[in-house]
């Protein structure tokens, strides 16, 4: 069955309008051969996840430059367990202080990635991720 | 396949019926993958389908389908409809990718439990479509969806794949593709149904309108003059009026049997394109393919042989073993 294809969706929660960096990672993601699904500004995490679903993603990256991912990452974690989609990694980017990723990541949140990171690293991470997810 | 491990027909059949959407989207993955088992699960669920509308949505890009797209569900939701919407995006041909944004449109859907949205990459497809969209329709339909929205890529000529999967096409237009549309005017002619002149808010629309009219005028009278419905997606205006288009067109279409010839004339096509796939599938499987492919293939670049006559002596060895 070759013509499966990584699917990741990269979204924006809250009122958080720094779309830069998600758009570069999203173009990164679509050069590395993956299916990208850019929804856009301001999502609620109910929104995203209801996305992810119907998209059947095998990864959800946020973009969070606000300070708010000490709530977003894990509402969207919880919301994707409670409708039966553990299997979904999370992952995402921005403004995240090493205290707050490592208390994320004890929670099921995937590695998550700071300012100056290269898009190959991310590329390689989403592809690994993507992989063990069988 | 993630999570459940491998798919098989029974996997989310179950599921797949008793109206989980989870299932729904790995059903529709499945297909577009050709998962293992696909086929068989495409079997148990084909009686289901054929009662779901199917209309097609197609025009440049940037010509506001999305938008429209996102209105026109929104309505026939409001209406106690279920909504599928298929939304295609071109997958890159050298990277094999896509960025698929047609959702940025249709964000006010969001939470809108009578509508299921659908990005597709056309993975290769012609005609801007994906080969697999057509049964990710039906999927959609046998999950007992009223209706699927298709949107595709409108590029040039080749949108007339979207016609052939949809009872009702939707041609979009903006006044400022006038060139586009004088190029691609004849292959409107034969694919249109409904035609839409968005961004009215824009000079130029009601000229625009007004030269498609004519132009129409000219189309033999076959029982259906395409209308052309002005509007203005960003704000919901000439949404009813497409809408009321569409209902219009469907019930020509069922008085006059047309739905009927149009779904029969679908059948034969697929048939034949899955003739025509599963023929160079056996072909390729034959042991001799590979090495007589790459043989015959330098035979023609030295000029020893015609392409013609190279396809034909690897389809006469080929097919001795099969
Ligand atoms: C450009 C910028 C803006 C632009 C944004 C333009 C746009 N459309 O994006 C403008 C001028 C509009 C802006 C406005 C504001 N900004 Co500003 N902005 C920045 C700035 C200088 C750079 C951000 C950027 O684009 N970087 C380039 C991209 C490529 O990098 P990136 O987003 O970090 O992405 C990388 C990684 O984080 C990661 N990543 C990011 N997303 C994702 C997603 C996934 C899935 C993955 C895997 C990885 C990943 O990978 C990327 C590649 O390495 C930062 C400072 C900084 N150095 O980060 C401040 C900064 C983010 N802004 C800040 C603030 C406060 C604001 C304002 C509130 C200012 C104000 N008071 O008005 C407003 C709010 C606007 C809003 N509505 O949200 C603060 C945020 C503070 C905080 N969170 O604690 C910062 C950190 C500046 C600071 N030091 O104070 N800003
Ligand atoms: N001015 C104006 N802009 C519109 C209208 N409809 C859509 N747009 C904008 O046109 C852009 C492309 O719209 P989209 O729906 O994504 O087009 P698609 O590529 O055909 O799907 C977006 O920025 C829309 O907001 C309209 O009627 N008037
Ligand atoms: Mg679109």
């Amino acid at each position: 069955m070759g013509r499966k294809r990584i699917r990741v969706l990269v979204a924006k929660p809250g009122l958080d309008g720094h779309d830069r960096g998600a758009k570069v990672v999203a173009r990164a993601l679509r050069d590395a051969g993956m299916e990208v699904i850019y929804t856009g500004l301001h999502q609620t995490p109910e929104a995203i996840v209801e996305a992810a679903l119907q998209e059947d993603v095998d990864v959800v990256g946020l973009s969070i430059l606000s300070g708010a991912h000490m709530t977003m990452f894990p509402r969207v974690r919880e919301l994707l367990r409670e409708k039966g989609a553990e299997h979904v990694v999370i992952t995402g980017g921005g403004i995240l202080p090493e205290d707050d990723i490592a208390e994320l990541q004890k929670v099921g949140i995937g590695r998550l990635f700071t300012p100056g990171t290269t898009t190959d690293e991310i590329v390689k991470y989403i592809r690994e991720a993507a992989a063990s997810d069988n | 396949m993630k999570g459940a491990g491998v798919v098989t027909a029974t996997d989310f059949l179950e599921r797949f019926l008793a109206g989980d959407r989870l299932a729904l989207a790995r059903a529709i993955s499945a297909v577009e993958d050709e998962a293992d088992g696909y086929r068989d699960f495409l079997r148990e669920i084909y009686g289901r389908a054929g009662k779901a509308y199917l209309v097609g949505i197609t025009g440049p890009p940037g010509a506001g389908k999305s938008t429209l797209v996102s209105h026109l569900a929104e309505r026939y939701a409001a209406a106690g409809r279920d909504v599928g919407v298929v939304a295609v995006d071109p997958t890159s041909p050298f990277t094999g990718g896509a960025l698929l944004g047609d959702r940025i449109r249709m964000n006010e859907l969001a939470g809108n439990e009578r509508i299921f949205i659908r990005s597709m990459a056309t993975r290769g497809g012609p005609g801007g479509l994906a080969k697999a969209t057509g049964e990710v329709a039906l999927t959609m339909d046998a999950f007992g969806l009223d209706l699927v929205l298709i949107e595709t890529v409108g590029v040039g000529q080749s949108e007339l794949d979207v016609a052939n999967s949809a009872d009702t096409t939707v041609v979009v237009v903006v006044p400022e593709s006038g060139d586009a549309v004088q190029a691609m005017k004849a292959g409107l002619m034969e694919i249109a149904d409904v035609l839409v002149v968005n961004k009215a808010d824009r000079e130029g629309a009601e000229q625009m309108a007004r030269e498609l009219r004519v132009t129409l005028e000219l189309k033999p009278e076959d029982g259906w003059r395409p209308p052309v419905v002005m509007s203005v997606a960003t704000e919901g205006r000439g949404v009813d009026e497409i809408l009321e288009a569409v209902a219009v067109h469907r019930s020509h279409l069922e008085k006059s049997n047309g739905l009927t010839t149009r779904r029969r004339a679908r059948v034969r096509r697929q048939l034949e394109e899955l003739l025509e796939y599963e023929f160079k599938c056996v072909c390729a499987a034959a042991p001799a393919y590979e090495n007589l492919l790459e043989l015959l293939t330098a035979e023609v670049q030295q000029g020893l042989l015609t392409p013609y006559e190279a396809s034909a002596r690897l389809f006469k060895e080929v097919s001795r073993e099969i």
